[in-house]
């Protein structure tokens, strides 16, 4: 069953302005779908754009960014669809759809709750707003979500300020936070990068279960491909500002079609007999800044293969089966040489 | 809370006990005494005083005697409310300053208020439309705010009123209501004269503020649960009030209780100035012909009410900061 997505990024770049400096494109091309009940991963290296992309997704970002191209068409089921990329900040037809339709949890648990709120309050502030509940109904509300998350005496933990909870205990009110108007899109900022592992696990495991019980479409951003492969249906891969590859979290493990992903792929430690071990191939140098960046294939200063069209001309979306594409010069490329 | 209130009070009535100390030894220091400084006035007009005549003095003033002696008559009349004769004046202390106390606290009561009521909305506007014409108006204001000693302001206003409105200003009430009882005119002859002193001492302290709200905004609108609200979908004006403007202000709020005592000794020179029957000139005159209990029944209300303001300050900011609140064990 192939579902309708519910928001498609279409070439979207953002870009960053400052007044004693050249304008910086951090996202350039940005092709991206989320499905209801499916999670897509965007992986890639910290300064990718990773971050930039969900925040432009609820329009978080900056007033000094703009999104100079592109669409982020949001269609939730039975609605007519809505250009989130055109819509005026701070208007209400974005306050609407932030936190009620498209809610979002953030890296630092502890720094992105108010530490002067409690953490009810905080949370009880969603149903009010949108859902305009009174504050009474929307306390038990908040007690009964405070549980669904797995927080231990969740009625006397509403009452608590987050510098009260341990780390876990803050993402998981983060997480309630997030889930109090029931959104159809969540997007999650690194979610478990702050927590420790054991944590993380537990983490991963809630926001799964919670997916399956509220049915919605995960965004879930991370630099690491373990938890990738944990949680996510489907993988996009960023580099430098362009989305170079996405498709189903197997074809792209199993058959990275771009260079960056099958060096990302080889610079994963593996378990395996002494015999057997291979040394760890890093990809070769360093990521360039922005402003360096080649006219036409991000990863050309660092890709092993690369040829004559890849610092010119931006390679096009080239689709590899399965609804999994990557944008390479060499997967076209390839028909071409083959008669010679 | 209630240890927290509890625990913060009895530091409060220990440091009393210091300051009353301190503030005795501070008013002793100058050498000699007002004897000396009244013979000394005397024998300038010419004046033969008879020794036995002084002798008999010191000893009804106590003079002679030690600081512990002295110091324990002091504060014991203090605690029931007798803060001594003035030498000077011949009159009780507490009649004295009695009301120009009052009008202190009223005056600086009043630039406290103004300033805060001035200095929050633009502070606020400022750090969220930074780099703005608006920002650019209220820096520039502020430094010149902060430039201006306070003293030049209140000439340049006296000025001012003489040329346009031909009104000299100064003091705080008509002649006719000078020792009148509080009525209805009363308060309103007070509000006429009132409005310029306080413009002049809630200046300096308004740019003050302005910068500091500012500067304290700045940092609280990066932090990440800005950006949690936002995410919310609350509407900016919320977002900005309700979250990183409640802890820009924690640092201004702990400093209330200063407020008070600088207000007062800064505005001796404005009070001369603008002749206000306020209670820093009374202070200054006093030390100077070393009346001792009047200086020090002013020096220790003012410390008090720095402490007490304090301790208020300490209570408002855990009453807004949980973490003061449940951190202070």
């Amino acid at each position: 069953m192939a579902e309708n997505p519910i928001l498609t990024i279409k070439d979207m770049s953002v870009s960053f302005s400052s007044p004693d400096e050249a304008d910086i494109e951090a996202v350039r091309q940005v092709d991206l779908t989320l499905t209801p009940g499916k999670t897509l991963a965007l992986v890639g290296e910290s300064g990718c754009g990773k971050s930039v992309t969900a925040r432009a997704v609820l329009r978080l970002l900056d007033n000094n960014a703009e999104i100079r191209r592109g669409s982020i068409r949001f269609e939730p089921e039975g609605q007519a669809p809505t250009d989130i990329a055109r819509l005026k900040p701070d208007s209400l037809p974005l306050r609407a759809i932030r936190g009620n339709q498209i809610a979002m949890i953030f890296q630092e648990p502890m720094s992105s709750l108010s530490p002067v709120h409690t953490i009810g309050d905080q949370i009880d502030e969603m149903m009010i707003i949108h859902e305009g509940l009174k504050p009474k109904a929307a306390r038990e509300r908040t007690v009964a979500l405070l549980d669904q998350v797995g927080i231990p005496g969740a009625r006397e933990r509403a009452d608590a300020y987050p510098f009260q909870l341990s780390g876990g205990l803050r993402q998981r009110a983060m997480i309630a936070m997030a889930l109090a108007c029931t959104p159809q899109i969540l997007i999650a900022d690194e979610p478990t990068t702050a927590l420790d592992v054991t944590t993380q696990a537990q983490i991963l495991d809630l926001l799964r279960q919670l997916q399956a019980d509220f049915g919605m479409a995960m965004l879930f951003i991370t630099h690491d491909l373990g938890v990738v492969a944990e949680i996510a249906d489907e993988v996009a891969v960023m580099y430098l500002g362009d989305v170079v590859e996405q498709g189903s979290v197997y074809d792209v493990f199993a058959r990275p079609s771009h260079p960056y992903t099958q060096a990302l792929m080889n610079s994963i430690p593996k378990l395996a007999r002494k015999a057997d071990r291979v040394r760890l191939s890093p990809i070769k140098g360093t990521v360039p800044a922005p402003k360096d960046r080649p006219e036409g294939c991000a990863f050309t200063s660092r890709c092993p293969y690369a040829f004559e069209p890849c610092p010119t001309i931006r390679p096009a979306q080239t689709d590899v089966g399965n609804g999994h594409h990557a944008r390479c010069h060499l997967l076209t490329r390839v028909p071409v040489e083959e008669p010679a | 809370m209630t240890g927290f209130i509890t625990h913060r009070i009895i530091a409060m009535l220990l440091t009393l006990v210091a300051v009353s100390i301190v503030a005795f030894a501070i008013i002793q220091l100058p050498p000699g005494d007002y004897l000396t400084s009244y013979i000394a006035a005397l024998s300038s007009t010419g004046d033969q005083v008879d020794p036995r005549v002084i002798e008999n003095l010191r000893r009804q003033y106590g003079l002679g005697e030690p600081f512990y002696v002295q110091y324990w008559k002091w504060v014991t009349g203090v605690v029931r409310g007798d803060f001594g004769h003035s030498f000077e004046w011949k009159r009780p202390v507490w009649e004295l300053i009695w009301g120009r106390l009052g009008n202190s606290l009223m005056i600086e009561g009043m630039a406290v208020m103004v300033m805060w009521l001035v200095a929050l909305p633009i502070g606020i506007y400022a750090a969220v439309r930074k780099y703005s014409l608006g920002d650019y108006l209220a820096t520039i204001g502020g430094f010149v705010g902060l430039a201006i000693p306070n003293f030049l302001f209140a000439l340049i206003l006296m000025y001012l009123a003489y040329i346009w409105f031909g009104t000299t200003m100064g003091g705080l009430f008509s002649p006719e209501f000078e020792n009148a009882r509080w009525s209805l005119p009363r308060i309103w002859d007070f509000l006429s004269h009132a409005w310029a002193p306080v413009l002049v001492l809630a200046m300096a302290g308004t740019a003050e503020l302005i910068r500091i709200l500012r500067a304290n905004l700045l940092d609280e609108l990066q932090k990440p649960y800005v950006t949690t609200a936002r995410a919310k979908g609350l509407p900016e004006w919320k977002v900005v009030l309700k979250y990183p403007v409640r802890l820009a202000l924690n640092p201004l709020i702990s400093t209330i209780g200063w407020l008070l005592p600088a207000l007062v000794s800064g505005s001796v020179i404005v009070s001369v100035v603008l002749n206000l029957p306020t209670a820093g000139p009374m202070l200054l005159r006093s030390l100077t012909t070393q009346d001792m209990y009047l200086a020090g029944a002013i020096i220790l209300l003012l410390s008090v009410l720095t402490v007490i303001g304090t301790v208020i300050s300490d209570i408002l900011l855990a009453l807004i900061d949980p973490r003061i609140r449940y951190g202070s064990k």
